[in-house]
């Protein structure tokens, strides 16, 4: 190029350069991070953001940035400063796309996240391959602590088996299994089937049965014919086994048509209670977690939460919050992110504490984080607020219980770990 | 007949009337600009969140006249700054343009408002239910069908009754010729576009209270209604209006017969019987320029 043409368009090309010299910048970024691998320890986050899950991932993501915030603000990891590469999951095949990424380009030390079960599965078999360790915080499918259990994947998100233990004993104690009358409807897709057969089991079991037991489309919006049925029905009970939005939707039209049985489900997350609001959340339901337990860990975390962000957490908040200073305590324990030494740290039994009034463990059979769970009742006009919109019972199992009661037994879902 | 089949098919006239509020605009953005407007659901969206922004304040019955005045005013401006420039394009410009349009605007409230999807009530003045013998209804749902009744005469007479409708029938079977007469099409094009997008706000705001309030709200309501575009046929208000209503209430009948795992599949059934059989639609007109 000769000096005139290059002088000629100087403004045009400066700016030009710039831009260019900037996205070059940007390209290049990864590949500066991974040169200072030294001074800094990566954790891998994956989870739902778009999407039907995508309201739980922004929970998910916020908490896993707090939780990053407060440990490097501790020191960081074995004196490093503590990194979180987060990536929306978008499917099973994409996050194990991203997983094995992160681990081959990325060096990531561990892997956390995830809403959906299918994508903890695929998410799994990287870990599994690469030898890195991956808790899942948010897959409840009892399938993943039992036929597709992986000694490289940990859960501190209950299994189905929990929810609906927890939840079972509350309509125990409310006299609504025992030669009663469920009105049930599943979310036709892998969970929805799961939580079904779980739920079905635990019924059957207690003397009660189904006056029906309807599987519902995953994009049905409008439940008033479903309603309609269930009037008809008079059951003692309405089962709710709905997907994410589903749930919002079925309770702000229960309340619509003026249905009046009581309502229960076995998944469930406090979002959706507050996106139905307190004039229409009602019935009974277990979280792994919620913002009103009273132990001084979980006040910590939810003034923290609130301070950063303007709103209380919401359980998948808690979930991977969790597990990311897990990861650090043991590293930091340990000195050491190898795989196998925490692997036989966790599995010998090491204790956590999981801001519940007691202390919570890896069960080893099935890397099932054996823990408190609670189930929420609706206040209604009672409620004090937008959030406190809900009473809580007191943890499940009771303080002289054994944690394991609630969780699946071993001939209910057998976990045999590939050598 | 059953009351239960009767329950069933009067829930399938609301899917109806949810449709074709949303299936009317676009409708009328198509005959007229040639546009299919893949954002339109994104404007259905901004209504209910709207309503749940300006409820507080101004009460539902202050959001239900102002939130799709503001969906309108912001179609408007889509439509100067954007859609006009694409009226005489090819096809696939304009349905790029849409597209993108929707992605950025459910980002956008996403990031506006979170993701995590918002709550609304139905207000205390309109909670309870209509109650004839073994017939339950929603009262809210009742009134919402009346609205949209009389939202939908306005528009017909506004389209079959004044002088401005005469100018849009006469610009959907031939532009070039109003221009010829010295009509500019422009401000009726403008007017159209408000209408219509007003419509799916106007949509928003009556089914916040019942359906939850999310960024991705808008995708879900946009297939059905293309589909009952389709078969209603391009051009035809009534064609419209009968798809929608025919589309809820096959829905209704399907559920109420015992098959409610195909209330979904019907619909797009019926799609294909209409494009096999009747291609332009039910009452499709002939339009010059598009065939």
């Amino acid at each position: 190029m000769s000096d005139t043409t290059a002088s000629s368009c100087s403004a045009v090309s400066r700016r030009a350069l710039l831009g260019g010299a900037a996205a070059a910048a940007l390209i290049a970024r990864p590949a500066m991070l991974t040169a200072q691998t030294a001074d800094v320890i990566r954790f891998g986050h994956l989870t739902p953001r778009t999407g039907f899950l995508g309201p739980l991932g922004e929970f998910a993501v916020m908490a896993a940035d707090l939780a990053v915030e407060e440990i490097n603000a501790a020191g960081g990891v074995m004196g490093r400063r503590l990194e979180i590469l987060k990536e929306d999951s978008v499917n099973p095949q994409t996050a194990s796309t991203k997983a094995e990424r992160m681990v081959e380009r990325d060096k990531v030390s561990a892997i956390i996240g995830e809403i959906s079960s299918a994508a903890c599965l695929t998410i799994a078999q990287v870990a599994q391959r690469t030898k890195t360790l991956y808790i899942n915080t948010g897959g409840n499918s009892d399938a993943l602590r039992g036929p597709n259990c992986n000694k490289y994947m940990f859960h501190v998100e209950s299994q189905n088996s929990m929810y609906v233990k927890s939840c079972g004993r509350s309509l125990m104690q409310q006299g609504l299994v025992r030669g009663k009358k469920w009105f049930s409807l599943t979310a036709d897709y892998a969970f929805g089937h799961d939580l079904l057969k779980v739920a079905k089991r635990f019924m059957e079991g207690n003397g009660g049965q189904f006056v029906a037991d309807k599987l519902v489309p995953t994009d049905l919006t409008d439940f008033s014919a479903m309603l309609l049925e269930i009037r008809n029905a008079r059951p003692d009970l309405v089962v709710c086994n709905l997907a994410g939005n589903q749930i919002t939707n079925f309770l702000k039209q229960y309340t619509e048509f003026g249905l009046q049985f009581q309502v229960a489900g076995f998944g469930f997350d406090t979002a959706l209670a507050w996106a139905a609001g307190k004039d229409n959340f009602s019935g009974t339901w277990p979280v792994v977690w919620h913002h009103l337990i009273d132990t001084p860990n979980t006040k910590k975390f939810v003034q923290a939460f609130t301070a950063k962000y303007r709103k209380p957490p919401e359980n998948q908040a808690w979930g991977d919050y969790l597990a990311v200073k897990i990861f650090a305590d043991t590293m930091n324990e340990l000195k050491t992110t190898d795989s196998a030494k925490m692997i036989e740290h966790w599995e010998k039994g090491a204790k956590f504490d999981v801001m519940k009034t007691r202390e919570g463990y890896f069960r080893a059979s099935d890397h099932q984080m054996m823990h408190e769970m609670y189930t929420v009742q609706g206040l209604g006009a009672a409620s004090k607020n937008q959030w406190d919109i809900f009473s809580s019972s007191p943890a499940v199992p009771g303080p002289g219980e054994s944690l394991e009661v609630i969780a699946a037994t071993a001939e209910e879902n057998e976990c045999k770990f590939a050598a | 007949m059953s009351t239960l089949f009767l329950q069933h098919l009067a829930n399938g006239l609301l899917d109806g009337v949810y449709y074709l509020l949303i299936a009317l605009g676009l409708s009328m953005i198509f005959s007229l600009g040639g546009i299919v407007n893949l954002a339109h659901g994104a404007f259905y969206a901004i209504g209910a969140y709207l309503t749940v922004t300006l409820g507080p304040h101004i009460g539902f019955g202050g959001a239900l006249l102002v939130s799709p005045v503001m969906v309108a005013l912001l179609g408007v401006l889509f439509e100067r700054v954007l859609f006009q420039r694409f009226y005489r394009a090819d096809p696939i410009l304009s349905l790029l343009l849409t597209f993108g349009l929707a992605l950025v605007a459910e980002q956008a409230l996403r990031m506006i408002f979170g993701a995590p999807p918002l709550s609304y009530s139905i207000p205390p003045w309109l909670r309870g239910q209509i109650i004839l013998g073994d017939f339950i209804y929603s009262r809210y749902r009742a009134t919402l069908i009346v609205i949209a009744a009389c939202c939908v005469a306005a528009l017909w007479l506004l389209l079959n009754r004044t002088a401005f409708g005469r100018v849009v029938k006469a610009g959907v079977q031939n532009p070039d010729m109003v221009g010829a007469l010295g009509i500019s099409l422009s401000p009726y094009m403008m007017t159209v576009a408000g209408i219509g997008i007003g419509l799916a706000g106007l949509a928003g705001v009556l089914l916040a209270p019942i359906y939850s309030i999310h960024p991705a709200m808008g995708q879900e309501i946009i297939t059905p209604a293309f589909v009952v575009v389709v078969i209603g046929g391009l051009g035809s208000f009534w064609g419209v209006v009968a798809a929608a209503l025919l589309v809820g209430l096959v829905k209704g009948a399907t559920i109420g017969l015992g098959y409610p795992q195909w209330s979904t599949a019907v619909i797009y059934l019926m799609m294909l019987l209409v494009l096999l059989f009747r291609p332009r639609g039910l009452f499709g007109e002939r339009i010059q320029r598009f065939e």
